[in-house]
Parts: C-alpha cells; structure tokens; sequence
C-alpha cells in the first residue's frame, strides 16, 4: 500500500491575495518537514488563483498543487470537500494543514470523515513525535482551562492551526518549485449549497485583531450606552472596542466584537477589560495581549488573577477617571 | 409552509461558567474533576441549537426531537430542551457509549437519527463546551450524507430550503441549502429563551426514550472509547506566571488616576 508523505499546507486566496494564514502555514510546515525529512508542499483552491502558485513556492512550498475552475470562486462545503479529497488521494500528504478559519473549521470535520481519519481543530502546537513521526497535536480544551494533546494512526493527519500561532519565512523569490495543476472535475448538480450573498460588517476604525490596544466590556457594563465610555477611551488610545459573550448575546454591542474562542482572537499591546469576570472561554481570545489591565469589583474574579495590573471598585467610577488621567497625559 | 421535524444534538457538561479557579484535572486519572457544589448543564452550544429549532417551530410548526449521548446523565440537566419547548427526548445512554472522540460520537448520533427515520433539519451546535472539538455536527452531515451548513446565526426557511446566515470572518454570509440538512448554530443566533414554568411541569412528566447500542444495532467496537480514531496522549493546565498589582487609592477616581500613572511609568501608554 502507498505510504503518506509530506506535510501539505492549504494556502487560502482572498480578495487575489495569498493569505498570510498560507504563508503561516508553510512557515510552521517546514518545521514538521524538515522532522520528517519530507516534502513541503502547498495547494491552492480556487478560481483565477494559478498566478499565486510562485508566490507559495516563494514562501516555501516545494511543490504547489493547483485546482483552478470557476465553480470554486465562491467556498462551499460540497464543492471543496470533494475537490481536496481528489488531492489528498493524489498526492497522499502525511500531514495536512488548515488555517482555523471559517474554511478551516467548516472543510476539515467533513474531509476528515470522508476520507476516514481523524482531525484536530485549533491546533497551537504541533511536532513530530521522533519515535513514531506521529504528528502531535496540541489544542485547547474546557474553553481554555486545558490543554490537550492529541494523535492519530489514521492518514493523512488533518489539523487547523490558529491565525498567528505560526511564523512565515522570510519571502524568496528565488526559491524553485514545482507548479501542479489538478483537473476539479466537479459535477455542478452534486453541490447542495448556493451563497446567495456575502455581507462585509464595517467596524469603524481599526481592526480588532489589528488593534494595539482593546478596551473590552463585559457583563458588568449593563448596557449598550455603557459601551459608549469604553469607545471614548479606545478612540483616544486609538485603539478597538471589544467585548465578552454576554454584551454579544444581548445585543449591547455587534457580535463582530467578541473577543473569545469562537470570536476573535487578540494580541494587542493593551488589554483593558472592564467589568468583565475572565471567563477561560474569553482568556482565551486575549491571553495573547502584552499587557492585561483589570477595572472589576470583584477582586476574585479571574480577570483580575490573569492581569497584570487592576483597579477593584466600580467601574462607572473608575473608567471616566481614568480617561480623564489619560487625556491629561496624552497631551502633556 | 409546511410543519418541520426536527432534531437537534445536545450533551450534558460541566458548566462552562464555573470559576475557571475551580477547574481541576486528576491527576490520577488524568481526567477532569467535576467542581463540587456545581451543577452540570446542557452544553451551551447545544442550547443554542435547540433555540435555533424553536424559532422555526414558532414560525412554521413542527416537532422537535432532542439527542444527548452521555452517561450519568442527570434527568433535570438533560430535559431542559424539553423545558424550553421541544417535544422528544431520546436518550443514549450507556457505558459503551462513553469516552469517545468526534468520530464514534457522530457515528452513535447518526444512528440515532437514522433510527428516528423522518427528519428535514437536524440542528447541532458549533462546537461542545468541554473538548471545542467542533466536528460532530458536520461528521453526522458526512455520514447521512447529507448537505451541512456551519456557523448559523439565522435560519429561514421556504419551499424545502434553508436560507442560512453564516458568520464570516468579516461578517455573514448568506448560504441556500436544500431540505433535508444539518445546520450548525453557535451563539450569535442571540440568547436561548428560559423554560417556562409550564415547560418545566410538562418536561417533568415526560419520560426519555432510552437506546442501547443493541437498540441501534452499532457493534461496541465502533462506538465509545473503543470506536475513537484519535487519541489524546495528555490533557494539561497552562500555568499561569505572574502576579497581579492592585492600583490602590484615597478613592475610585484616585485608584484610577493612579492606573494612569503606573502604566504611562511602565512605558505602556
């Protein structure tokens, strides 16, 4: 029986663009390669994405694998299951990887039950074990509160890594690699799903995942005019807004504000939470943050145990005193 | 627009919301340890998904059968879809049924299901509380064969489709899936209603449907510990380094001003 090999990174195209979530990808893969002293390579799924083929090899895939046709312009789950199990059986990768995005999360439970394997999702961590060269898989478990590592005898072995969680290397444009294209072959009437639409939420301003400092609420704000103080002091630090899942779920705030597992993921220079308990599920969209600052009432709250720094006490009284200092020295 | 018959998938987990100071990992056993004095509820996800089926059942009619796959389930944590509104509980309850991982956790699921026969959506969460491995709703999808749409945050229904909201990175997008289809739904659908006190006195009478694995003809092999296709080698707490400072002051306007000052010192701000 044909052996696996090689590590495979999907590389996603948005908007024309490589995605940085690829070049991550091919940047933790030459790692797990080099381990297993086995082939790099990349592929790419899409419409009109051929011409980004050199940039993958650039960024360190040795061979990219290229499924261009027109009905993958848009991602749907039929469509790109069936195509990606047509390149798993074709090239046989060892390892394949996935960002953890809404492609990620969405193609690989449903790849990885077709072609009969097991998958990680929300990998942070990933090696080579120098025994068995199983791929080991380190995710979050419990919202948070653990860590897990798993593994698996079945191939290939699927995992989606966290945007970030790895590193690119350096851009080489004179790096050499194979371009290979593979036939779709995709029969329309097989694809079950139609996107009727696709709708861009504006956020005023800057990013949150771009943010060099977020001000987030929680629970305790109480209101969707309570956020209104958080803005003022995010605007001043020219910074975002962001918020915990309750603030979310009763629509004080959009829900393109949650920072948390399943919402956004942030590693800002500053993390100012505000009336918010710290919750593993949160921690873990900020733990990434330089600097967590706690304004809480409850000095138990696990917020406050996370911070760095933290005022205890009401924050409708803490929080505009707080403006007011940072105002003043802004401007001195 | 005709009456729906729906499933949605829950489980009974520690409460998510417990004190993160009160999670503990044996480490005997290498498990974690219930915190005590806290009860155990319906994944939160799962909530969402049973939300999720109650507005279309508001909307357009139908029945709603709730599945949780578990052991020492406990009858006041496992009906509250029926509280909230559902119809059914089926219950798989059985020590071969436990321990298992995405795969033989789906593939018991989708038993189920194919057992209970008539259905046009089946609803199941994005991902569970505990192990946020997100993959049991879409391998129950993979398995039925059938079309799944993840991440819903609306669903409409009309003429035997799904017109589906779905998150996005920078927003939604909106997915037409045909009927019948697994929708996985997570929170931004919006808060789950309360049970109502007559839900909470029908949920009490009504008893669970309960199924072996002989009931649903699976082999144990298959199904459970025994059916997992990935292993989990170690389950460990970050340690957490470092000690908070608390700012203090005369007075809340002064503790904050204080804030001000410790961080534009510490080269922060």
């Amino acid at each position: 029986m044909a052996e696996y090999k090689g590590v495979m990174a999907y590389c996603e195209v948005t908007d024309g663009k490589l995605g940085a979530i690829g070049t991550e990808l091919l940047g933790g893969g030459r790692k797990l390669a080099d381990d297993l002293g086995e082939e790099l390579t990349a592929v790419l799924v899409g419409s009109g994405v051929g011409g980004l083929a050199q940039e993958a090899i650039a960024f360190g895939a040795e061979k990219v694998y290229v499924v261009d046709d027109p009905l993958l312009k848009d991602y749907q789950t039929d469509s790109y299951v069936v195509v990606m199990e047509k390149v798993v059986k074709q090239v046989m990768p060892r390892v394949l990887m996935l960002g953890q995005t809404t492609i990620g999360r969405d193609l690989v439970p449903r790849l990885a039950f077709r072609l009969n394997t097991a998958a990680s999702l929300d990998c942070l961590e990933l090696s080579i074990d120098p025994d068995s060269k199983a791929l080991l898989q380190t995710k979050p478990v419990y919202g948070g509160n653990a860590y897990a590592v798993f593994t698996t005898e079945y191939y290939p072995q699927i995992v989606t890594v966290r945007v970030k969680a790895m590193s690119p290397l350096e851009r080489d444009d004179s790096r050499k690699g194979e371009i290979i294209n593979i036939e779709a072959g995709l029969d329309p009437s097989a694809i079950r799903t139609k996107v009727l639409d696709k709708v861009v939420e504006e956020v005023e301003g800057i990013k949150l995942e771009d943010a060099p400092v977020v001000v987030s609420g929680g629970r305790g704000i109480g209101s969707g005019d309570g956020f209104k103080q958080l803005e003022e002091l995010a605007k001043l630090l020219k910074g975002a807004v962001g918020a915990s899942r309750p603030p979310c779920d009763n629509a004080w705030v959009p829900a393109g504000l949650q920072v948390g597992l399943t919402g956004k993921i942030v590693s800002p220079e500053l993390y100012i939470a505000v009336a918010l308990s710290g919750s593993s599920q949160h921690m873990s969209g900020c733990s990434g943050s330089k600097n967590i600052v706690a304004i809480n009432k409850d000095p138990e709250a696990n917020i406050v145990k996370q911070a760095r720094f933290a005022v205890i006490g009401d924050w409708k009284k803490i929080l505009p005193a707080f403006t007011e200092k940072v105002k003043e020295l802004l401007a001195g | 627009m005709g009456a729906m018959n729906m499933i949605v998938c829950v489980k009974q987990v520690i409460d998510p919301e417990a004190p993160p100071a009160s999670f503990k990992i044996d480490p005997a056993t290498g498990k974690v340890v219930p915190p005590p004095g806290v009860s155990p509820v319906i994944d939160p996800y799962g909530e969402y998904a049973v939300e999720a089926a109650l507005r279309v059942k508001d909307a357009q009619g139908g029945k709603i059968t709730a599945i949780s796959l578990g052991v020492k389930q406990l009858r006041d944590v496992v009906k509250k879809p029926l509280s909230m509104g559902a119809d059914e509980l089926v219950l798989l309850e059985d020590e071969a049924y436990d321990e298992g991982d995405s795969w033989s956790t789906a593939y018991a699921l989708a038993m189920a299901i194919k057992k209970i026969g008539e259905y046009d959506i089946i609803f199941c969460g994005r991902e569970a509380s505990d192990w946020n491995a997100g993959q049991v709703g879409s391998g129950i999808a993979e398995i039925l064969g059938l079309p799944s749409v993840t991440l819903a945050k609306t669903i409409d229904i009309t003429d035997a489709k799904a017109k589906v909201e779905r998150i996005t990175a920078d927003g939604y997008e909106v997915v037409e899936v045909l009927l019948p289809a697994l929708i996985t739904v997570s929170n931004e659908l919006g808060e789950p209603r309360y049970p109502t006190i007559k839900g909470i006195m029908a949920a009490k009478k009504k008893d669970p449907i309960i199924w072996t694995p002989a009931d649903l003809g699976v082999e144990p092999d298959q199904i459970g510990e025994a059916g997992r296709r990935a292993k989990m080698l170690k389950l460990f707490q970050p340690v957490h380094e470092g000690k908070v400072e608390i700012i203090e002051g005369e007075s809340p306007e002064e503790s904050a001003a204080n804030l001000a000052l410790k961080l534009r010192g510490a080269k922060i701000l």
